[in-house]
């Protein structure tokens, strides 16, 4: 398969492209309701606009009521969320916890499916339990109790977590919190009891949740997929979050890119603009070389998530880890090459710079990647 | 079955049954190059029997057109190609300017003579091209070249110098840009092809920092240069005081080539085979050292999906026309730098000058070979400037 959109890619990119930065744009969005201090962080208007775009259910199958879309498709509206730093459920809603559902049955299908389609539902992923991105341990427990579960445990910032209608929790059934096997997946609706949240503010201005299940009651159908075998279940909703979320940072790199360069031919200093100067040219000559590359990186992982094949996974890290280092020389250059303003807040390029350092941080940042590759090479 | 699909498994069976074992190791040696000419030999039968069975077929080069010795191969099925020769490692039967740059020019440039005469020439590597382009005095700025052709009726006389010639002492033809007007900077060069073995062209090999000597200076004192070799088959590709533009055209393909797009050793990772070659000697990785490999790895296998990406995109005109310059900034950079790592991994064994264990020195030699990446063919910082130029379009450059 050729790495260049197809017509129908393209037109969706065109649509996906204006739509975001018509609705989605930072004045609207972003900023709006960063200044209202929105206990969600996004808006619910916007995302049941996106529903009826037809994105919120683009990756859930055909015979669940969706588009049946690929992962290629999905990085394109992910693009444009990133380019106009839009707040939305979109990645954890409609990359993670689809990816999951689709291991789950029917009855957790149609009990949830519906709502996303319609953008009247929003989901969440809880898996980390400490600071940083470590999915190798979990801690929390689901021990039987009767006919179902019952879930003790804490989660660390579950992203979106207290807006959220359901919240896929990563637990232990067996084992201990290092082994891989032993893990279920379970889909938790908000209304469960002995369920708290604690949200935090972001530097992004998104919302993550602290989470406390102090003996939360979960039936047997909560379960997604096995008992004790989720950790497939797990891998393959991180392996499409982690492609999604690189698709959002190279959106992310070349907003700022785009911001930066156009900055650069209208700012006079010495008498000259400022992109005359040969110091500054081959930084966004640099920058640019960056960000085309990383842009073919998470391409050929998207790719090769939809084709299934093996090496998505090595791929998906590739893309993560080169992805979150440019997006960081975009940001930086963007700021420095500002100057002055770059530091205020009534400019946007610092918005950049904030939302990249929580997206590169969320399911691994560079560091945790590139370890992945070399482990998955074998050193 | 798609017709694809029946391409990749007749491909399959044809490079089983014609490319010989020994065909299929990496290259080691020069000599393992075949890189055909006048003067050249083969290492061994394997090496002849590949290349034979490739000219048949049209293999050595699978793009052109039948009628010029190729395949005639679409883009699709050349990938097809291109992915089932990588599959088993093959070697390339034929090496070649010729292949790389001169015919890319004659195939937009050249009357349909020149192209039945010199790219067939070229296909069943019967001569052996080299580049005359950089001149002492003109290297980045090459347009400022001074090697003068002075009309004299039916010829040219050439007077002047070239350098960082690849190859010239063994190659047969030389396509050579001459300064054919001396009032017009842009449009007074000519892209000439003339014989080395032609009156007063000599060559004298230079000795680099690697000690080995691919590169020459070549002199041309009073070279005839005759304006036809036949019927429309003129000695210049486009007209006279046009060849800029040819050579502008040939660049972009020159840089496509240094940058390592089309795949092959330049976007591999090398982690896991540093971990091993360290394992032989009885060391260890250093977990600093690994923490680099791994980063290298990840822009490494990254450049590997864009070069794919470029290639897709070149192929239908998806591609920005200046992006080849920037492959080559990003494919030459991250080379130095695989090379920089393969020393540090090595060690003091991987300083050896001349000692058989490295084949004479290898990884040194390699390492230092490399350092002109980012030099020839433009150098990084040109690349940037035409980045800025053409596509990022930033003002004054």
């Amino acid at each position: 398969m050729p790495l260049y959109h197809d017509d129908d890619q393209t037109m969706l990119a065109d649509t996906a492209s204006s739509f975001m930065a018509e609705e989605g744009s930072i004045a609207k969005q972003l900023r709006h309701w960063r200044d209202r201090d929105c206990k969600d962080g996004f808006g619910h208007a916007l995302w049941k606009q996106m529903a009826e775009m037809g994105f919120s259910g683009m990756l859930v199958d055909e015979a669940d009521g969706g588009l049946g879309m690929g992962h290629v498709e999905a990085g394109i509206v992910l693009e444009e969320i990133g380019r106009n730093l839009t707040p939305s459920p979109f990645l954890t809603s409609s990359v993670l916890a689809t990816t999951a559902l689709k291991h789950g049955s029917s009855d957790l299908k149609s009990r949830y499916l519906p709502g996303l389609i319609e953008g009247e539902s929003v989901f969440a992923v809880a898996v980390d339990e400490t600071a940083k991105h470590r999915p190798g341990r979990i801690g929390a427990k689901a021990e039987k109790s009767g006919n179902g579960f019952r879930l003790t445990g804490t989660k660390s910032f579950v992203i979106q977590g207290a807006s959220a209608d359901m919240i896929v929790v990563a637990a232990r059934t067996s084992g201990s919190d290092e082994d891989a096997d032993g893990i279920t997946l379970f889909a938790v609706p908000k209304d469960a009891a002995n369920m708290s949240h604690d949200p935090v503010r972001l530097v992004d201005s998104s919302v993550a949740s602290h989470m406390t299940f102090d003996g939360v009651e979960l039936d047997g159908g909560a379960v997604i997929g096995e008992v004790d075998g989720g950790r497939e279940v797990l891998n393959a909703m991180l392996t499409a979050g982690r492609i999604g979320a690189a698709a959002e940072g190279v959106g992310v790199a070349r907003g700022a890119m785009d911001l930066t360069i156009d900055y650069l031919k209208q700012r006079k200093q010495f008498g000259t603009l400022i992109g005359e100067f040969q110091a500054l040219q081959h930084r966004a000559s640099h920058l640019y070389s960056e960000v085309e590359i990383a842009r073919a990186a998470v391409f050929k992982a998207q790719q090769l998530l939809d084709a299934g094949a093996d090496s998505a996974e090595l791929m998906s890290s590739v893309a993560k880890a080169k992805v979150a280092r440019t997006a960081r020389l975009a940001v930086q250059e963007g700021v420095q090459m500002h100057g002055g303003i770059g530091m205020t807040d009534e400019y946007d390029i610092g918005l950049y710079m904030k939302r990249d350092r929580a997206l590169s941080e969320f399911l691994g940042d560079a560091y945790f990647h590139a370890n992945r590759v070399a482990e998955l090479s074998g050193y | 079955m798609s017709d694809l699909e029946t391409f990749r498994s007749e491909t399959r069976s044809w490079l089983e049954a014609n490319c010989p074992a020994e065909m299929r190791e990496p290259v080691r040696d020069e000599d393992d190059i075949y890189w055909g000419g006048r003067r050249a030999t083969f290492k061994n039968d394997a090496q002849k029997a590949w290349f034979e069975a490739c000219v048949e077929k049209g293999y050595t080069v699978p793009a052109w057109p039948k009628e010029y010795g190729g395949a005639g191969l679409s883009a699709a099925e050349a990938k097809v190609l291109r992915q089932e020769i990588g599959r088993i490692n093959a070697r390339p039967p034929l090496s070649s300017f010729g292949i790389w740059m001169l015919g890319p020019a004659l195939l937009k440039f050249g009357t349909e003579a020149q192209k039945k005469r010199f790219l067939g020439e070229v296909a069943r590597g019967e001569i052996r091209w080299c580049q005359g382009y950089s001149e002492p005095g003109s290297g980045s700025d090459l347009v400022s070249l001074q090697t003068y052709g002075e009309d004299a009726g039916d010829h040219f006389v050439v007077n002047g110098q070239k350098v960082w010639t690849s190859y010239a002492d063994q190659a047969d033809w030389i396509f050579c840009l001459v300064r054919t007007d001396k009032t017009n900077k842009y449009q007074g060069i000519t892209f000439m092809l003339f014989d080395m073995e032609t009156e007063g062209c000599t060559t004298k090999p230079i000795k680099l920092i690697s000690g080995n000597s691919p590169f020459c200076e070549t002199f041309f004192d009073n070279v005839k240069v005759p304006k036809s070799y036949g019927e429309d088959i003129p000695a210049q590709v486009g007209e006279i005081n046009r060849g800029w533009d040819v050579a502008k055209y040939l660049l972009g393909h020159e840089r496509e080539m240094i940058s390592g797009a089309d795949g092959g050793d330049r976007t591999s990772a090398i982690g896991s085979a540093m971990k091993r070659a360290a394992a032989k000697t009885g060391d260890e990785i250093d977990p600093v050292l690994r923490a680099e490999l791994a980063m290298f790895d990840v822009d490494a296998l990254a450049y590997g999906a864009m070069g794919e990406k470029f290639l897709d995109e070149i192929k239908v005109g998806k591609a920005h026309p200046a992006q080849p310059n920037m492959m080559k900034y990003a494919g030459t950079e991250l080379n130095k730098r695989r090379h920089e790592l393969m020393m540090s991994v090595g060690g003091s064994r991987s300083l050896e000058w001349e000692s058989e264990g490295t084949g004479g020195g290898k990884p040194s030699r390699n390492w230092l070979r490399t350092k002109a990446n980012s030099i020839e063919g433009g150098t990084s910082e040109v690349m940037l400037n035409v980045i800025s130029k053409r596509i990022l379009e930033l003002p004054g450059s």
